[in-house]
């Protein structure tokens, strides 16, 4: 018996040993920004790609992008290319004056905090929500970024209301929306939308005294939506 | 005698103990010494040679046998599953639950690259056309065949990832080191979509012009691939202009819409020869009773006009299917199991009124429910197609009555409740004074909300069920076969290519056809686009066209597009094209409890949404065309990636 548990010992420490890789343990964090300012965006939709060149097969490291903008990453030391592919988020890459590209080289030597500047096609400026009643109240003013040959129109305007602080295009319990056509002045947009008699998802169960806004914008032909921040609302 | 042995055994181990290495020795000189040639040379008995195969019909129709069994397909009675994945039905089983409560479709999905088994095929066109130990009429249909199944590959391959390399040879290594000789670019989507156009046309003289013929090439075939193919390509090329994004600039994803008129045309011209050709026709053997007949469409295997391409399986023989298992009502469950595919009402509402207008399910009439006398009667009136796909409440299945109800609504203080078990058939006490002690409150199939195998939506699927008995068993399973092409969608294939060319009126001729079987005498006068998407859909349910229909007319990102529907919006706009289809709706009957009233024993109705629903799909752009894997990019640097992922 104890020659068995001698042997399952040396078994588990000689196992153990290093046989194992390091996990990577370099942060890489930062977030999408226009002069600065985060990008909204709507959560687990917008992603971006790191490449390590130099190894026998290719394979993007894909980093998504939280809803406010941010986002994080957990890699090795190395030098990697940065791309942020054509069809991801409400925004176009800039050009990289280094690669002459979209590409953005990276090198990571220790933790990096590095924010990303792209070009939206608009911004949402000043939102601001007001509760009256049991409706809830949004303005907005739409700023056009990009106004050369690549300018896109608005295809719609939502306001959206959730219980939890992820408000987006798939996760609200009330929506309301106004066309792009409809829009008479992009500098005061305003949008109202009904509280829900219950706000949880659970029927009468789990109801709260607070909900959660946010002013969504779809640009014609781009598949992201682009946000204001979200808002709590205290009801 | 096994003492003997015994003994006989223990003498051996004796004498190896004490002479072992002599004995080897011995062995090893005894078997060295065996006639190498002979010894190395043994023939394979679990793979047939090429030596031996291009001389024997049989041998040869074996390998081609294995070529039909590896045939592509998406959505089939062999993977009950995928049909959960969109807006058909509710997959009624613990493990699948996770199907509605996701919101996107992985860009993976529905990738497809088999480039092994493209390779088999041209294998065998390469070695068989040379195979001139067997007669030419042979060799020339046998090749023929795997001519059909490399176009069929390559029409699974572009309506799942657009563009391909076109491969028509079989490709060696030449073990140099350097393979980039054996790398091909992507072929434009049309380029593909031309080639399986031109093989129907070539291989459509010499295959047999037999509708007899089910489970293997025919000239039948040939032209209803040709006509679905061409019908796929004139719909990319007509409708991707609404999807700017979808497309690549060297074509391999998207088609220039100048092209739509052509591959229409070619469309209808080979629907057009099937038709007039006149070996086929629809099933109408049980015109007295339509529902019965559009079900039996699909299990009658003798003589079965309509039928022109089906997967055949066979009892006892190791080729059967398990779709009546899977999906077997629990009334009439021959094992623990069965009632996966539940049809979602979504589905269920499309079959129209006779009077060809759409109308949802009659719940209620004000405030008040509508109170039905049977179970059935809320479904009366209504397309035969409708009992001919589901099996609804009040119906039978193999001769067992559909027990199908949520609870008992009891009247009590001026208001009903509603009382309902957890489990099949569950019996309780309706807190009515005067009521049994304990009674059934819910029905013998559910629904019962999150318990598996109940008809969650209160419906079970009927198309493909199998009636025999033993059907359900695990021990026997079924031998329906899995039809892939049938006289009906040529028909719907010809009205969708005559409409879109202006010949309304020719469409209509075609359209009513398939709409007469069903049990409608007004026919239809004009066709519109609408019409064209809900015939399909109700016509073609749960026979894996939903997906590729709503891909090539580019409805997909529009039908799924992740926003929450209610109750309200599910019975709005019915038979609208591109009416948003994102959650799985049920239909649930009660019965009524209120003695001495008058709806008592009466059956209401009540529009549910199940609780394991909770995620509105969504279908992406990027979803068009499925991701080509990192691996396969990466082996071949001329390969492209999709758009929009």
């Amino acid at each position: 018996m104890k020659k068995i548990i001698y042997l399952a010992l040396c078994m588990v420490a000689l196992s153990c040993k290093k046989d194992n890789y390091d996990s990577p343990s370099v942060t890489l964090q930062g977030r999408i920004t226009y002069q600065g300012e985060a990008i909204n965006v709507s959560s687990k939709d917008v992603t971006f790609e790191l490449w390590e060149p130099g190894w026998g097969k290719n394979g993007a490291i894909t980093v998504n992008i939280n809803e406010d903008g941010s986002y994080s990453a957990l890699l090795f030391n190395g030098n990697y290319k940065l791309i942020i592919p054509p069809s991801q988020g409400p925004f176009r890459s800039v050009l990289n004056n280094e690669t002459n590209s979209d590409t953005v080289r990276l090198q990571l030597n220790g933790n990096r905090t590095m924010d990303i500047e792209v070009m939206p096609y608009y911004m949402v400026r000043t939102p601001q929500f007001l509760l009256t009643g049991t409706t809830v109240g949004a303005t907005c003013k739409l700023e056009k970024i990009i106004t050369d040959a690549n300018a896109k129109d608005i295809e719609n305007v939502f306001l959206y209301l959730n219980q939890t602080a992820f408000v987006d295009g798939t996760n609200y319990i009330a929506r309301t929306s106004i066309a792009g056509s409809d829009i008479a002045d992009p500098d005061h947009i305003s949008l109202n939308v009904e509280v829900p008699a219950s706000t949880s998802a659970n029927g009468s169960t789990g109801d709260q005294r607070y909900i959660y806004a946010r002013i969504g914008v779809k640009i014609s032909g781009v598949e992201d939506l682009l946000f204001s921040t979200v808002q709590k609302i205290d009801l | 005698m096994w003492v003997l042995n015994f003994r006989f055994d223990f003498l051996i181990t004796e004498i190896m103990r004490k002479h072992i290495l002599i004995i080897s020795s011995f062995l090893i000189f005894i078997l060295a010494c065996n006639k190498d040639a002979d010894f190395l040379n043994t023939a394979p008995k679990d793979i047939l040679t090429d030596d031996a195969v291009w001389k024997s019909e049989d041998l040869t129709l074996s390998v081609l046998a294995d070529l039909y069994n590896r045939y592509p397909e998406q959505q089939t009675i062999t993977n009950w599953a995928e049909y959960t994945n969109f807006d058909e039905a509710f997959p009624s089983e613990a493990g699948n639950y996770w199907r509605t409560k996701q919101v996107d479709y992985p860009y993976d999905w529905w990738n497809l690259w088999d480039y092994g088994y493209f390779r088999d095929l041209n294998l065998f066109v390469q070695k068989c056309q040379a195979a001139d130990q067997l007669s030419a009429d042979v060799r020339n249909r046998f090749v023929s065949e795997a001519r059909f199944l490399r176009a069929a590959l390559y029409f699974e391959e572009v309506k799942r990832m657009g563009g391909v390399p076109l491969i028509l040879e079989p490709m060696e290594y030449n073990f140099s080191g350097d393979p980039t000789y054996l790398q091909h670019a992507r072929a434009k989507e049309s380029d593909i979509y031309d080639f399986v156009i031109a093989e129907m046309d070539t291989i459509k003289a010499i295959l047999p012009d037999d509708a007899s013929i089910k489970a293997r090439a025919t000239k039948g075939l040939a032209l209803a691939m040709q006509a679905r193919a061409a019908l796929y390509a004139a719909s990319i090329a007509k409708y991707g202009t609404s999807t700017p994004t979808v497309t690549l600039a060297g074509g391999e994803v998207g088609i220039s819409a100048d092209k739509s008129t052509a591959y229409y045309t070619k469309a209808l011209a080979a629907a057009q020869e099937i038709i007039s050709g006149g070996k086929y026709s629809l099933y109408k053997k049980k015109t007295e009773d339509l529902q019965d007949n559009f079900a039996s469409l699909f299990y009658d295997k003798s003589n079965n006009p309509e039928v022109i391409f089906a997967q055949d399986f066979k009892l006892k023989s190791g080729k059967v299917e398990d779709w009546t298992l899977n999906n077997q009502p629990w009334s009439s469950a021959e094992e623990q199991q069965g009632g996966r595919v539940n049809p979602s009402l979504n589905l269920a509402q499309l079959y129209e009124k006779l009077d060809n207008t759409y109308s949802p399910f009659v719940t209620n009439t004000g405030s008040d429910y509508v109170y039905y006398d049977n179970p059935l009667d809320i479904f009366a009136g209504r397309d035969a197609r409708l009992g001919g796909t589901i099996i609804l409440p009040g119906t039978k299945f193999k001769g067992v009555p559909l027990d199908i109800w949520a609870g008992v609504m009891y009247w009590k203080g001026g208001q009903y409740n509603i009382i309902t078990g957890d489990n099949f058939g569950d019996q309780d006490s309706i807190p009515v004074a005067g009521s049994p002690k304990s009674s059934q409150v819910v029905g013998a199939d559910g629904p019962v909300d999150g318990l598996q195998f109940s008809a969650q939506t209160g419906f079970y699927v009927r198309k493909f069920m199998d009636q025999t008995v033993g059907s359900g068993q695990i021990g026997t399973r079924s031998e329906v076969w899995w039809v892939r092409y049938r006289y009906a969608e040529v028909l719907l294939n010809a009205a969708e290519a005559a409409f879109e060319l202006g010949q309304s009126d020719v469409a209509a001729t075609y359209i009513n056809q398939v709409r007469e079987r069903a049990g409608f005498t007004i026919p239809l006068t004009t066709i519109t686009f609408d019409r064209i998407v809900h015939e399909r859909r109700v016509e073609l349910a749960f026979e894996g066209h939903e997906l590729f229909d709503n891909k090539r007319w580019r409805l997909a990102h529009k039908v799924w597009n992740g926003e929450t529907i209610s109750a309200a919006d599910l019975v709005t706009n019915i038979g609208k094209a591109d009416k948003v289809n994102t959650m799985i709706y049920g239909l649930w009957p009660y019965k009524i409890y209120n003695p001495g009233n008058v709806n008592d024993g009466k059956w209401v109705y009540k529009i549910v949404k199940p609780s394991n629903v909770t995620a509105a799909h969504r279908f992406k752009l990027g979803n068009y065309y499925s991701q080509i894997g990192s691996d396969i990019l990466s082996n071949n640097p001329k390969l492209i990636k999709n758009p929009n992922q």
